[in-house]
């Protein structure tokens, strides 16, 4: 009986000893990668920094405004943000090479699906860069053109366009990123149609005196702007 | 004899010539006409768009002031148009010189005076037509070249001889017009592009950007060989292009004053174009020239015939409310793009101003000029788009031009001319100013 006991023991000691020697080596390869990743990461993260100081990125997010947003939720600066964002995608892919090395059941799938989905979230991310960039050049064109045409009501005119781009800009990241897709994109059509038929009916039925006058007063304007238009010309 | 020997060498150069340059710009056409017409002397450039209603008694004053003025020399007209609709080009190629002869001079000319008109496009382009110009000016070996407005209706045949001799004569390169204007006519060119040339090159060219001016084939060589006419916006203020070419080029550059010119289509030169055109092309040039520009104390007048400047006074409707309003409007709108391209000092002072009522408003030389210099800074950084930062300057441009038009209500021409001299001496003394901002000490 004893001996049984001892027997079953030893062997389920040697069992785990023999897990143990088949887990090591998987373990340290685990820890291997991640600091083989961890360098790479950051080595990857220095030249992400050094090109994006290059290409004067951080300019770029000025003029797109992601500086002045990020700036207001206490972010560092955009190229900094950046590099920080390719070294933790780096080095966490490194880390999840190393776990499937573990062989854990189950866990492989979810890894493969997190290097798949990897890059749509870049593509996201692209997209939402440039359609900041491409709101605050026509938002800041449109403001341009509005003051110096001598238009009313130039800054409505303006962050109506920075509105309008961002909102299809997010709208097109939810799609890349397939959040919500059907619901972001019914979302979109209604709001952009209720916007519009809104406008319509505002300006076509409820505000149509408002529109007499408005038409009647800018064309009576536009008459007496002619009239009183300078004989001088700039050059 | 001796005629058609130089004819048929000249024309065996233009076919070499016309394979290696401009294919692309010519039509074959057009090419035909060259090499028919062989060698000239001297060439004028006409480029239209719609100007059948001025543009007769302007190739009648050309063609009098060749005949007058260079009867032995062998000359050509061409027209570089855009597509006119109403029969430009045929009134430049039909104008038949015989009638000029007859009327003017009673007398037989020495030689043949060519029109060819060629349609370069659709849509006016005043790089295009000057490319055009310089590239027949180049296949036709003329040593001079004058390029004529087509909205000039009071041209003179003297306008040819002033424009042309210094270059013939002379050796001269490049022949810049002056006028007598209003003195409220050309405020952008007074205010800023003539000031802030002189501050930059050191020369005192009073239009830099000029409708009518002639230049030697040295400088439109060079000048056709160096641009990078595929660039975008390269074609756009080609005139001051020409004018920086020459005085980055170290090429002789010399004025004539022309009389009165009277501008037939005044809305033709809106101030967003305007500045476009002008300061937009001043400002990129300041870029490939820093090392000219930065070295340059002072400024020197340069070789004029006749007078350097005159200013009329005839009254002229000036709607000064608008002015002030709209710098007013865009000192508020526009402060954040502001906030790009101005220092806080600056920005501060402006918004000081512009909360000023119109008696009280006033415009400093001094601030106007730091303004200026901040705007060049912020296009040369590229802070933000650079056509915007050109596009942001209209609005404070319309502050100054107020001010400038109330200091000089009632001046004469001779105190107008002072306060011109004035502003220049102020953009001179700040120029350390724009150097500090420009190598980032500021």
């Amino acid at each position: 009986m004893r001996e049984m006991i001892v027997s079953e023991l030893t062997q389920a000691v040697q069992e785990l000893a023999r897990g143990f020697a088949r887990f090591l080596p998987r373990l340290i390869v685990l820890v291997i990668i991640a600091f083989a990743g961890w360098v790479i990461a950051y080595l990857l993260k220095i030249l992400a920094r050094s090109i994006l100081r290059l290409i004067r990125f951080d300019r770029l997010s000025d003029n797109a405004g992601a500086s002045q947003l990020l700036a207001k939720a206490a972010l560092p600066p955009s190229s900094e943000l950046v590099s920080l964002f390719v070294f933790w995608v780096a080095w966490l892919g490194f880390i999840l090479l190393g776990i499937s090395v573990l062989g854990i059941f189950g866990l492989q799938e979810h890894i493969a699906r997190f290097f798949l989905f990897l890059p749509r979230l870049f593509a996201a991310l692209l997209i939402m860069f440039l359609g900041l960039l491409a709101a605050s050049f026509f938002s800041r064109a449109a403001l341009l053109a509005a003051v110096n045409g001598n238009l009313p009501s130039p800054r409505l005119l303006s962050n109506s366009i920075r509105g309008i781009i961002i909102v299809f800009a997010l709208s097109m990241v939810f799609e890349e990123l397939g959040i919500a897709q059907e619901t972001v994109l019914v979302a979109f059509g209604i709001a952009f149609g209720a916007i519009m038929l809104g406008l319509a009916i505002a300006f076509g039925t409820g505000g149509k005196e408002l529109a007499q006058h408005f038409l009647e007063s800018r064309l009576r304007h536009r008459h007496e702007e002619e009239k009183n238009e300078d004989e001088l010309s700039p050059l | 004899m001796l005629d058609e020997v130089s004819t048929q060498k000249g024309v065996a150069a233009l076919r070499t010539d016309v394979k290696i340059s401009e294919e692309g710009l010519l039509t074959d056409d057009f090419v035909r006409q060259l090499i028919n017409v062989g060698e000239v002397d001297i060439l004028v450039g006409l480029p239209t768009y719609n100007n059948a209603k001025t543009v007769g008694p302007v190739v009648a004053a050309i063609q009098s002031g060749i005949l007058q003025w260079f009867p032995r020399d062998r000359a050509a007209i061409i027209n570089a148009d855009a597509g006119s609709r109403d029969g430009t080009p045929e009134m430049v190629v039909g104008a038949s010189i015989d009638d000029v002869r007859r009327r003017d001079f009673n007398r037989l000319a020495l030689r043949t005076l060519h029109s060819i008109s060629m349609q370069y496009g659709s849509t006016v382009a005043r790089g295009t037509a000057l490319r055009t110009v310089l590239a027949a000016g180049e296949l036709l070996q003329a040593k001079a070249t004058a390029i004529i407005s087509p909205d000039s209706t009071n041209i003179k045949a003297d306008w040819l001889r002033d424009l042309l001799k210094p270059i013939c004569t002379d050796n001269f390169d490049l022949v810049l017009p002056t006028y007598a204007r209003h003195k409220f006519e050309g405020i952008l060119v007074t205010n800023l592009l003539y000031p802030m040339t002189r501050a930059l090159y050191g020369l005192r060219i009073r239009e830099p950007y000029a409708s009518e001016f002639a230049f030697s084939s040295r400088l439109g060589s060079q000048f056709l060989a160096q641009n990078q006419w595929n660039d975008d916006g390269a074609g756009e203020g080609s005139e001051v292009r020409l004018t920086l070419a020459a005085i980055t080029g170290g090429l002789r550059i010399g004025q004539s004053f022309l009389g009165a010119k009277n501008h037939t289509d005044r809305h033709a030169a809106d101030l967003v174009p305007a500045l476009r055109q002008t300061v937009g092309v001043l400002f990129w040039s300041m870029d490939s020239n820093f090392s000219l520009w930065s070295s340059k104390t002072g400024s020197q007048p340069i070789p004029t015939t006749g007078a350097e400047q005159e200013f009329t006074h005839d009254p002229r409707r000036v709607n000064r409310k608008r002015l002030h309003e709209m710098f007013r409007s865009g000192v508020a709108e526009l402060a954040s793009v502001f906030q790009s391209i101005l220092s806080p000092a600056t920005l501060g002072e402006l918004q000081q101003i512009a909360g000023l009522a119109e008696e009280d408003f006033y415009y400093s030389a001094e601030l106007w000029v730091r303004t200026v210099y901040e705007f060049a800074v912020a296009h040369h950084k590229a802070v933000i788009s650079r056509d915007h930062i050109v596009q942001a300057l209209a609005p404070l441009f319309r502050g100054r031009a107020f001010t400038f038009l109330m200091e000089n209500r009632n001046s004469s021409a001779d105190e107008v001319e002072a306060n011109v001299e004035s502003l220049c001496l102020e953009f001179e003394r700040l120029k350390p100013y724009l150097l500090e901002m420009w190598s980032g000490k500021k």
